[in-house]
């Protein structure tokens, strides 16, 4: 291992978020903080999802995962488009980084960014209402593995995507569509039946729902379960990304 | 003296586009080699072959006996590869784009002597906090060569590192690409600059639609025959017309006083061309011969005449 490589390529990818932080880290949080404010607003007493939970803050820990996924998927994803289309990217191809290195180090970096935009959140959102943890271990678990995932998915867009616009369209026709349909705002068990289903196909379902156990011990689905389903998803997209990089698909053409 | 870098069969397609037709060179260590030829020859796929930034096909290549691709950590510490396009991380300073770069070769502070050494020989200590995107065009280009060297790799290769630069920056990078090559390194440079090769290499492939048409040293390159080729230019003290008909099928360029003829070894002699031009009435003022330059012979060579 490089271990000097990888560090120095997981640090240059923080110091390329914090360096905008205003965009990578404060923006996000305060779009999520919008969404508790207008939907704690217009929801809060009308509904309650899990018994003695308010709906405020059921909405928090969806709103925090949903964050911290979104900014996981991001930042691997556009730093690796932008190295892409403005050339640098080569700056670390012509270096003795292994393909694992450069996956670690990517991944990483959007995990601290999307965990770092998460905690921001929360912090914010207890001053609405109080929520405390049921077991913090299970949270920072999903966090970390969700967020990972993410991180990964955000690499094989990042490969994959030639130009922005490629990568809009795996952002907002893939990430967003399964982010927001994975029970950040309800329980899947207020849904039809159908979609009740369908929802169990969205690997996004079993991170929110296992985040939250963190934070109440009630959950949709059984949280080891939650956490098998993550895992299995995060090996497999891991071992696709790896023969990718090794491949050089896209990259060493 | 071991081979630093050696290219054998090296084939590399894209889609339908067949870039490289089995390239076979031997670079030896501490030489100063040309890579030459027209825009889409094949110069800077094989280059990315080297650096593994591009997989061939077939072949192989390898940097001191490290194959590019089974070995890569090791060829790639052996290689600094200075990229043709002007590319930049506009998220960094000078200092820390070259101690990143370090760090990814796993270098840590021990080196940072010399990157200020590398600032400081390319002439970028008043911009060394300086962000990327604030440098001109010829500063990146030095910050790019820095990047090259920050870990002191034996074998340099340099793609065109003097397109789109101004003369005086030509100059002050060509002294300090001799200085490294007279420190020892092995250096490998691909020019549009056919006088840079002649000034700078000791030996030189031309390339052409993916194959080396010629590899020779640089003096037995321009020793070829190539149909003993001169060119005659006549200054007249008024412009003549019309060219006396025995001279017309010679003449090369025409541009009032001056005439260019060119002349072959057999067929007309340069007192030929002074007799037609004075029974023609022309006063001579200026007569100047010129021998083969590169440039000639790469012509040649690119057209398939050379022999």
């Amino acid at each position: 291992m490089n271990w000097l490589g990888l560090r120095t390529l997981f640090f240059k990818e923080i110091l390329r978020f914090s360096k905008v932080y205003l965009q990578t880290l404060f923006a996000p949080m305060v779009t999520a903080l919008l969404y508790l404010l207008v939907f704690s607003h217009i929801l809060e007493g009308r509904l309650e999802v899990y018994e003695g939970v308010s709906y405020t803050a059921f909405l928090i820990p969806g709103l925090m995962m949903m964050t911290i996924i979104q900014n996981a998927f991001a930042n691997s994803s556009s730093s690796l488009i932008q190295s892409k289309v403005t050339g640098n990217l080569i700056f670390v191809l012509l270096t003795p980084l292994s393909h694992f290195e450069i996956y670690l180090a990517f991944t990483l970096a959007a995990i601290v960014r999307g965990v770092f935009v998460g905690v921001g959140v929360y912090v914010v959102a207890i001053s609405f209402t109080d929520v405390g943890f049921y077991n913090l271990g299970y949270a920072l678990l999903f966090a970390l593995t969700g967020s990972a995932v993410l991180a990964t998915l955000g690499i094989i867009a990042g490969i994959w995507a030639d130009k922005f616009d490629q990568l809009a369209g795996f952002t907002n026709f893939l990430i967003m569509p399964l982010s927001f349909l994975s029970g950040v705002f309800y329980s899947i068990h207020s849904l039809p039946p159908v979609w009740q289903e369908i929802s169990r196909f969205n690997p996004f379902f079993y991170m929110i729902d296992g985040f939250r156990y963190g934070f109440f011990g009630v959950s949709d689905v059984d949280p080891r379960f939650s956490l098998l389903i993550t895992n299995a998803f995060l090996a497999v997209l891991v071992l696709l990304t790896l023969s990718l990089l090794r491949s050089g698909y896209k990259l060493r053409d | 003296m071991s081979t630093a870098i050696n290219i054998a069969q090296v084939h590399k397609y894209y889609g339908n586009l067949y870039a490289l037709k089995g390239i076979t060179l031997q670079i030896e260590r501490g030489e100063f080699f040309g890579l030459l030829g027209p825009n889409g020859a094949g110069k800077s796929t094989l280059i990315n072959i080297m650096a593994g930034l591009t997989r061939a096909n077939g072949g192989r290549v390898s940097i001191l006996d490290h194959d590019v691709a089974k070995h890569y950590r090791f060829a790639r510490r052996c290689l600094g590869v200075v990229p043709q396009e002007l590319v930049f991380d506009p998220f960094f300073t000078v200092r820390e784009v070259l101690r990143i770069q370090a760090g990814y070769f796993g270098l840590g502070p021990e080196n940072y002597a010399w990157i200020d050494e590398l600032i400081d020989a390319l002439m970028l200590s008043d911009k060394a906090d300086t962000n990327m995107r604030a440098l001109s065009g010829g500063m990146k280009r030095r910050v790019l060569i820095g990047q090259a060297l920050v870990h002191k790799p034996e074998v340099v290769v340099l793609d065109e590192p003097t397109a789109g630069v101004d003369v005086e920056l030509r100059k002050s990078l060509w002294a300090f690409i001799e200085r490294l090559h007279n420190e020892g390194h092995t250096i490998v440079l691909t020019t549009h600059y056919l006088e840079e090769a002649e000034a700078l290499c000791d030996r030189i492939a031309i390339l052409n639609h993916g194959q080396v048409i010629a590899l020779d040293t640089k003096e037995a390159l321009l020793a070829r025959d190539i149909g003993g080729k001169r060119s005659l230019h006549v200054t007249l003290a008024r412009p003549l017309d019309p060219i006396p008909s025995a001279l017309r099928s010679i003449v090369k360029k025409e541009l009032g006083y001056e005439i260019v003829f060119e002349l072959n070894n057999e067929s007309v002699s340069i007192l030929d061309v002074v007799d037609s031009l004075r029974q023609a009435g022309a006063t001579i003022l200026d007569l100047q011969t010129e021998k083969t330059d590169l440039e000639d012979i790469f012509i040649d060579l690119i057209q398939g005449k050379a022999s």
